[in-house]
């Protein structure tokens, strides 16, 4: 009876379950309420039988349970095809009354507006880019092995599409309201899947392929974009964001981003202008950019131009430095102000061309111990601590280790990767979590501090 | 008819004198199927504990720092890995399967002993490969019991050294002793049954391990090639599965090859997977709800034919598990179709289940509590397939906690329910001795409710948009903190799950010695392996005379008799069948 009674609760249970969580779709923002509609069509179908059959079991045990002394037998009657053909005939009619509605939005989604302007989203181990195809509407040539940390696109120069095509590094895509528009989905390594919730639609993303998807976004706002196909180590940190538009913010936007050729043309870096600026910057992080701590200042020998050049970026609008309480890094935000682009390229490509010698170590630990710790770090910043440009991860070998600690507790404390462009920041903040402060960190960075 | 002659002659059987030959090299189908249940539930436990990790991580994020991104994925990837082949698999065709088929036929032994034993020998191996995982440098993959390629064997993913190598390993081991078993299985049952029991007359627990077996030799063959492919992109740098790409900035060797294919190979295996672990939870589930009924189970024909339609179904709906993988978007009309078609004879199954309780004298044993508890969480796991199943209702909920909760009920929880209720009413047969009521019935309420509590909230935390295989979500915008507390509370009803399984252990180890004795048939049930002369039968199952039956595995309740149930092998005249031993 127990088992009866427990039937009859849990489906009320559910049923109550259902209507009272907090938790159900995000509110669209696409043309894709057809979706929403198939999936609310199928509770209703498949609720009914769920209570109708799980009731009636509990029913057929209440009535038909065996009392102790009682000796009824069962029913003997081994064939009653008519009952079986009528309960077919009526499945059958529930299955077309979901499948049918599905096909018919799938129709749609499989036909992609004339309309719809083209993008590309492409993804890699562990970050999100986009390509435009520019005034001429075609996206260029591109090539698994051309890529680079020059070339992290994989552009071919040498086709003339491509020339105009806008590339957008930095993890966020911006679309316009109420355009159609196809999505293109590439990746450099291994599978991904461009999924913004809102969205409704999503699609993995295949080496070696490119995939897509079409939508038209209904309303504006920003929309995280995670990737939803296992993609290794960093996958659950692998965000991404899709802001629409109203035409005229759209517009300014894109004005804003450079195309490939632009990219293309910028100077070779001056390395004699380049000294002249870091005169500035050696006041605190000294002659041979080996870092000062007395003066908070990290050693910066050692650190590719593509890494410098960033955080000088970051610094100048904000997105370091900018959180109240971080007066050190609030420092450096005043100082990196009235450097232009090419004084950024020219500095950092000096100081890339700086020896990269030995620091001295401040912090003590078990280093065999971090090694294991390490293992997490190994993926993006290398097995030796050797950084890389795919992963968007500096060096750490040989770096400052007072620095390093401090940044992991920035990280952790929210401090640093919070601001809303520091998608990368934003990515190490997540992964710092998994370390514990005092004597797991202190034992990370004995080990850090052996590799080189 | 010379087979029956010799078989009918149990002198020529040459039973085993020794301890080694008797448990150890045994060639006697019950032993091996011991063996098989034993070693696939300790390795069961074992995954059970992973997913307690998972769960340690899901529910208290930062909480635990010795779990970190890496051994999360691999924790999860081993979990599955276990769960789907090397606990229930195993389970259920080498345990089952060995122990039911023969005695359920009425065959005194599987028709290749010899085989039969190396199967469990290599299994065992293929056991402790997977287990040696654990202990390479780098530990076992995380590549996530799909073992995608082209991430599966690249440096961004945990066990991409050692683990997936040995993983690989693993399972063409494991593909190699499956096949020597179910060889055995399917030729033991078209070629060994007893005189009178015709295909018609067998027990739906026959017949579900019978078509999951031939199933599983068709499908598997499909993941060893892939298996084997994967492994030699991996060392010899082909490009089966591997395009051109690069690895964390690295150029890679690979050209031209296509990562969609493994994903076919895989589900084209994967899909008809579902159903090996499924058809053989119905077939048992049917015996299970029609005994304690004591009932025929309603429309036996219609169940057979069910079997098998789905059996050739889950052969042409593999791509529903790739509705957004990239492959060509049209493909989703055929296989939406296909799925949503299987779904017909798996719901007349429902039904003849639940009708075999109407009109029945239902007995709320154990097992019983068991198998009801089967078709409640079935038909919840069952209907959510239709959203899945569904081209366009899969797409907004694919690679979120929908398809977590969904799998878990279909095919984790529904097919374990059944593994317990089987163990409860064959355990008697096996040992002698009976289980304790009370513990079982514990076991039960706290497994059912419990798995209940875990897996229903993981629908709507999917439908909100929570991605699966996510080590930690932290900020997301869209994500409320009620969804935190929402996983704490998850996590708490799956330590209470997984430590309940230890009653259920302790009542198999308790009973042993101080279950009350069983007698030869104590579910007065009609199939053949409650009619051997001695229990638990002896080697050669039936004494010097091979059963005859004479009627099918369902006589209950039929007019006439004195007894509410007719065995298999009473003859049409009312007569007792001779008694041995």
């Amino acid at each position: 009876m127990a088992i009866a009674f427990a039937l009859v609760l849990l489906v009320i249970g559910t049923v109550a379950f259902h209507f009272l969580n907090p938790w159900w779709f995000t509110p669209i923002a696409s043309n894709w309420t057809t979706m929403d509609d198939t999936v609310n069509l199928t509770f209703w179908v498949t609720g009914a039988v769920f209570v109708a059959v799980n009731l009636f079991m509990a029913y057929a045990i209440v009535r038909y349970r065996h009392r102790k002394g009682e000796s009824r037998r069962a029913e003997y009657e081994p064939e009653y095809k008519k009952l079986e053909w009528w309960l077919i005939g009526l499945t059958s009619v529930g299955v077309v009354a979901m499948l049918a509605p599905g096909l018919a939005v799938w129709a749609k989604f499989v036909t992609v507006p004339d309309d719809a302007t083209v993008v590309e989203a492409v993804g890699q181990q562990w970050s999100w880019s986009f390509r435009l195809p520019g005034a001429d509407g075609v996206l260029g040539a591109i090539d698994a092995s051309l890529v680079g940390a020059d070339n992290p696109f994989g552009m071919d120069a040498n086709d003339p599409r491509g020339q105009d095509d806008v590339l957008i590094p930095g993890g966020e895509l911006h679309l316009p309201l109420d355009q159609p528009v196809k999505v293109l989905l590439r990746s450099k390594d291994v599978l991904h899947d461009f999924t913004v919730p809102q969205f409704r639609v999503k699609m993995d993303m295949v080496p070696g392929m490119v995939t897509y998807l079409w939508l038209t976004p209904t309303r504006t706002g920003e929309f995280e974009i995670l990737c939803e196909e296992l993609c290794g180590m960093g996958h659950f940190a692998m965000r991404g964001r899709v802001v629409v538009d109203e035409a005229g913010t759209y517009q300014a936007w894109l004005a804003s981003q450079r195309t490939f050729a632009q990219l293309q043309a910028r100077p070779a870096a001056d390395l004699v202008a380049g000294q002249a600026t870091f005169a500035v910057c050696s006041a605190c992080h000294g002659m041979n950019a080996e870092g000062n701590q007395a003066v908070n200042a990290p050693k910066l020998a050692g650190l590719p131009a593509w890494y410098l050049a960033r955080q000088v970026h970051n610094f100048q609008q904000g997105v370091r430095g900018g959180a109240p309480g971080n007066d050190i890094a609030a420092q450096m935000a005043a100082i990196a102000q009235p450097l232009d682009d090419t004084a950024i390229d020219n500095v950092v490509a000096y100081i890339s061309t700086l020896p990269d010698n030995a620091t001295h170590r401040t912090i003590r630990g078990d280093a065999a111990a971090g090694a294991s710790s390490y293992t997490t770090c190994a993926y993006c910043h290398g097995a030796t601590g050797q950084g890389s440009w795919s992963t968007n991860a500096p060096p750490l070998a040989g770096m400052s280790d007072w620095y390093l600690a401090r940044q992991l507790q920035q990280f952790r404390e929210g401090h640093r990767g919070r601001h809303p462009q520091d998608f990368h920041g934003a990515q190490m903040a997540r992964l710092s979590k998994i370390l514990a402060d005092g004597k797991q960190t202190d034992d990370l960075l004995a080990y850090i501090n052996t590799l080189r | 008819m010379s087979y029956v002659a010799i078989a009918d002659q149990h002198a020529h059987l040459h039973d085993p004198q020794t301890f080694l030959t008797k448990y150890v090299w045994s060639q006697d189908h019950k032993v091996i199927a011991i063996q098989y249940m034993v070693t696939a539930m300790a390795i069961g436990l074992v995954a059970i504990v992973l997913s307690m990790m998972m769960r340690l991580q899901l529910g208290f994020p930062g909480t635990f720092h010795f779990i970190n991104p890496s051994n999360y994925y691999q924790f999860v990837t081993m979990h599955g890995m276990i769960m789907v082949v090397y606990l229930l698999t195993a389970l259920f065709l080498g345990g089952f399967g060995n122990y039911l088929i023969p005695l359920m036929c009425g065959a005194r032994d599987m028709v290749f002993p010899y085989l039969n034993m190396v199967s469990y020998w290599v299994y065992l191996l293929a056991v402790l490969v997977l287990v040696a995982s654990f202990f390479v440098p780098g530990g076992p993959t995380g590549a996530g019991w799909t073992l995608y390629p082209p991430q599966a064997i690249l440096a961004g993913t945990p066990g991409a050294d050692w683990g997936i190598t040995l993983m690989l390993v693993s399972l063409a081991i494991f593909i190699v002793g499956f096949t020597m078993g179910g060889l055995n299985y399917v030729v033991t049952v078209l070629q060994a049954r007893c005189r009178g029991m015709t295909l018609m007359r067998m027990p739906l627990s026959v017949w579900g391990i019978f078509m999951a077996t031939i199933l599983a030799l068709l499908a598997f063959p499909a993941l060893l090639v892939s298996a084997i492919m994967m492994a030699l992109d991996n060392h010899l740098g082909t490009s089966f599965f591997m395009p051109a790409l690069m690895s964390l900035g690295d150029p890679t060797v690979h050209k031209g090859g296509s990562p969609l294919l493994f994903q076919h190979l895989f589900w084209f295996f994967g899909h008809p997977e579902v159903y090996i672990v499924a058809l053989p939870a119905f077939g048992i589930v049917s015996d299970l709800i029609s005994v304690n009924a004591r009932r025929h189970i309603f429309g036996y024909r219609m169940m057979v034919w069910a079997i098998v339609a789905i059996g050739v179904l889950s052969f042409v709906v593999w791509a529903h598990h790739m509705y957004v993988s990239g492959m060509n978007p049209y493909f989703g009309f055929f296989f939406a179709t296909t799925t949503l078609i299987i779904a017909i004879p798996t719901a007349l199954k429902v039904y003849n289940w639940v009708l075999t309780l109407w009109r029945g004298d239902v007995h709320l044993t154990v097992p019983m509590l068991f198998a009801i508890g089967f078709v409640f969480t079935f038909i919840n796991g069952g209907l959510t397939g239709l959203f899945l199943g569904n081209v366009t209702v899969d797409v907004p909920l694919s690679d979120t906690y929908f398809v977590v909760a969904h799998f878990h009920m279909v095919m984790g929880v529904s097919p374990v329910l059944v593994v317990c209720g089987a163990i409860y009413h064959w355990y008697p047969k096996m040992t002698g001795r009976m289980t304790s009521v009370t513990l079982g019935k514990l076991h039960f309420w706290l497994t059912f409710l419990g798995t209940y509590a875990i897996f229903l909230p993981m629908h709507y935390l999917g439908i909100l948009g929570l991605p699966r295989r996510y080590f930690a979500m932290g900020d997301t915008y869209f994500i409320p903190q009620s969804v935190q507390e929402m996983n704490a509370a998850i996590s708490i009803a799956a330590l209470f799950v997984a430590a309940s399984q230890l009653i259920f252990l302790f009542n198999l180890a308790w009973s042993l010695k101080h279950g009350k004795p069983a007698g030869g048939n104590p579910w007065r049930a009609t199939t053949l392996e409650w009619q051997t002369p001695d229990t638990p039968p002896r080697h050669g199952n039936w004494g010097p005379e091979l059963p005859v039956v004479y009627r099918w595995a369902y006589e209950y309740g039929a007019p006439g008799y004195k007894d509410d149930f007719v065995p298999q092998n009473q003859p049409p005249d009312g007569r007792v069948a001779a008694k041995h031993g």
